[in-house]
């Protein structure tokens, strides 16, 4: 017992080692995502008004590379029909070719077409934010998270918590404050309490009413927010939906199988302990 | 390896084939009658959770292969391929990424119980030095596996790992270069990893053979640490073991779709889905949960020379336990003092995984010291001393004594305390 008690003592010198203090931002609050949870899904309406955000604010400055507009069409997403995506697609001009000229063409999106992105290569969209790049967007909901400590951690194992990144982007859209007052800032930049650092080279990209939304939802910076990280968590994870359910079928079926092997083995062993 | 029963096909044909290559009969005598300890308990699944992890590692792994792209300029992008446009793929990827990480846990779970019932000792000290080089070959795969997604982590997790070859005196640069296979971690780098890690596994598959030949040469311990005296002592492998085994590895399993389905991507760090940018350091570079003691341990040695000799010391050091334990008695059942120990280095072992994942930095650093020296104290110092002042508790006389005495209640046999070692 008393090797444990020394044991423990060691234990305490390391949980009680001071916190460093890295440059981090303050900590998002949880949020309540309809997909969120063992049988979480995504809200088809939500998805569809990210979508709206993205390609109305956005797309001027971030990439969505791996998203083709096929995916619109895909079980699992936004829900829209094969005329709708292709509809969307063909508001976009993709450069193809080259031709039997050997030149270079646009011409409208297809559904096989990814997400133009914002700027023909990297060095052209960082020389627009004074060397800063904005970050495709594809994954950035499982590229961001936030540390909840060890309880916390231990807990979103059993809860199934995996939504850090969309209440990441949900919060620093909605993160944008005064500098404080010893604090310069120069125009290109903001101030943003989640951004690791505080200072982001994106400025405050949305504003009340700027998004026309057609089902009667809010007008918002919030509801903004909050219906384009959703989209991001679908971008990040389009087979989440099918992978929950399968998932589902595949635990009922280990638990079923399980509880056989286990009255099996109790046969079995039955002799063998007597 | 004699069994209750030896294999007499019945079918000619089968006879036939049999006669000139007795495969089947050696596949019967090992896995249907090789006589199995009748109190094994359920610590003893593991070995067969982990044969099964290789195969599921390997299956998952051939089929990535033939989507996956080492380049630099690919690799990203092909795994977001295999997650997005290949049939199941992100099904195989988060099996493969997350099975990983099942086959350590089972690995540790099979290391500690080998050290809990004195596994290691006369007669099977070799096939625990195999154990210990399955778990090198283990890592050294894991880790390379880790850099082919060419995320952020794995770009600078390759980086720090192998600029540790530099602290090697003198021809430490050049080696570094010339794991490399360049000035930097680059194409060639990932390109060399890449055939690598699709290599190791095969080399862990036949030392995989070679541990379970060994196995069945000197038998399984038990969790009474004595031996096996009368046929009354076993039970035929199938379908006793079999059906054991089959239940532990479903319970596994259920762990293991638990990650794969619904958290995915629990274990990983969100970083490895930032592309490898080489002018980009991210804050903290830490290796995956696996790891973590060990790089605590690097980490916890002021110079780095010193780091990398402890680190690879805290794994070499296992080769050696068969010598340093001094006891004669197998079984932490009746070694009331190690059993303490026993409980003490896993707490040190949890406690350095903690700190591999804190900064370097103040009372972190300090705390990794000791619990450092403490990883190689129990080792080299208590371990060894243990064997003369301890004293163990009597040992039952037999294995199936010890089994009726559990089912039935009946009153402790007045075993003496006999060396259970050296009589086969
Ligand atoms: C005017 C251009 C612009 C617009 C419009 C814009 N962003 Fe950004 N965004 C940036 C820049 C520049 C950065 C890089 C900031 C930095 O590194 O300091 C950035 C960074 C980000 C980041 C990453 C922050 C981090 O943790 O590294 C996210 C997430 C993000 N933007 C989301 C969005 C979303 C969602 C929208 C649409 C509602 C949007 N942005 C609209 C320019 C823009
Ligand atoms: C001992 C068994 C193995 C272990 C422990 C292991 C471990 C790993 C790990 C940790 C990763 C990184 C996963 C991620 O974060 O994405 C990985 C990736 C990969 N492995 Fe393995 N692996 C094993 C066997 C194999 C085999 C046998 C093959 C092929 C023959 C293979 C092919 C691949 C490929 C192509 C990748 C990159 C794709 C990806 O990142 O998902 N692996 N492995």
């Amino acid at each position: 017992m008393r090797k444990l008690t020394v044991a423990l003592a060691l234990l305490a010198t390391v949980v009680a080692a001071p916190v460093l203090a890295a440059e981090v931002g303050a900590k998002p609050d949880r949020q309540a995502w309809s997909f969120s949870g063992p049988f979480g899904m995504f809200d088809r309406a939500q998805l569809q008004r990210g979508l709206k955000v993205y390609r109305e604010v956005c797309a001027s400055c971030h990439g969505l590379k791996y998203i083709a507009f096929r995916n619109l069409v895909q079980p699992g997403g936004p829900g829209f029909s094969d005329a709708e995506a292709r509809a969307i697609a063909a508001e976009y001009q993709i450069t193809d070719g080259p031709d039997d000229t050997g030149e270079m063409f646009e011409r409208p999106g297809r559904l096989s077409d990814h997400f133009p992105p914002p700027a023909p290569n990297e060095q052209a969209l960082r020389s627009r934010f004074g060397g800063a790049l904005p970050p495709d967007l594809s994954v950035i909901t499982k590229a961001r998270s936030y540390e909840s400590g060890l309880a916390i951690g231990l807990l979103d194992f059993f809860r199934q918590y995996q939504e850090h990144g969309a209440d990441y982007v949900y919060a620093l859209l909605n993160g944008y404050e005064d500098p404080p007052a010893d604090v310069e800032i120069d125009g290109a930049q903001a101030w943003n309490r989640y951004f690791p650092g505080n200072r982001i080279a994106m400025v405050p990209p949305l504003s009340d009413e700027q998004v026309e939304y057609t089902d009667g939802s809010p007008q918002t910076v919030d509801q903004y927010a909050r219906d384009v990280a959703a989209f991001l968590a679908w971008t990040a994870e389009p087979h989440m939906e099918a992978r929950k359910r399968i998932g589902f079928q595949v635990m009922i079926f280990l638990i079923v199988f399980a509880g056989l092997l286990y009255f099996t083995k109790k046969k079995v062993w039955a002799d063998a302990h007597a | 390896m004699s069994g209750h029963e030896t294999f007499q096909p019945q079918n000619k044909a089968l006879a036939w084939f049999e006669r000139r290559l007795p495969v089947f009969g050696l596949l019967h005598s090992s896995f249907v009658a090789y006589p199995t300890p009748r109190n094994l308990n359920y610590w003893w699944t593991f070995g067969g959770i982990l044969s099964v992890m290789l195969v599921v590692q390997l299956v998952t792994g051939i089929v990535l292969v033939m989507h996956f792209v080492p380049t630099s300029a690919g690799a990203f992008d092909s795994v977001e391929h295999i997650m997005r446009n290949v049939n199941y793929g992100w099904l195989l990827r988060y099996i493969h990424a997350n099975g990983a990480s099942m086959f350590f846990l089972a690995v540790y779970i099979h290391i500690f119980r080998g050290l809990y019932y004195g596994s290691y000792k006369d007669p099977r000290e070799v096939l625990w030095i195999l154990g210990v080089i399955l778990f090198l070959l283990m890592m050294a795969t894991a880790f390379m596996g880790y850099v082919l997604p060419w995320g952020q982590m794995s770009f600078w997790a390759a980086t720090v790992i192998t600029n540790l070859f530099s602290a090697i005196p003198l021809v430490g640069d050049a080696i570094v270069t010339w794991l490399w296979g360049g000035y930097s971690v680059d194409e060639p780098t990932l390109k060399r990893f890449f055939s690598l890690h699709y290599l190791l596994p095969f080399v862990i598959f036949g030392v995989v053979l070679l541990h379970v030949w060994a196995l069945h040469v000197v038998g399984q311990n038990n969790p009474d640490g004595i031996d096996v005296k009368s046929n009354k002592d076993t039970v035929p492998f199938t379908p006793h073991a079999t059906v054991k085994d089959s239940f532990g590895l479903i319970c596994f399993f259920i762990l293991f779709a638990w990650f794969v389905f619904y958290i995915p991507n629990y274990l990983g760090h969100p970083d490895n889905y930032i592309p490898a940018n080489p002018l980009q350091t991210p804050p903290h570079i830490v290796p995956e949960w696996y790891f973590l003691p060990f790089y605590a341990i690097l980490r916890a040695i002021p110079s780095k020379l010193g780091g990398v000799v402890a680190m690879f010391a805290s794994i070499a050091v296992l080769v050696f336990v068969p010598w340093l334990d001094t006891s004669k008695v197998r079984s932490a059942r009746y070694r009331p003092l190690y059993r303490q120990f026993f409980w003490i280095l896993l707490i040190v072992c949890i406690g350095l995984g903690y700190l591999g994942a804190k900064p370097p930095e103040g009372g972190y650093v300090i705390a990794a010291r000791l619990l450092t020296a403490y990883y190689f104290i129990h080792f080299l110092v208590i371990l060894p001393l243990l064997g003369y002042i301890e004293t163990p508790k009597p040992l039952p006389a037999s294995i199936s004594e010890s089994v009726l005495k559990k089912h039935a209640g009946a009153p402790a046999a007045a075993g003496a305390v006999r060396s259970p070692e050296r009589n086969g």
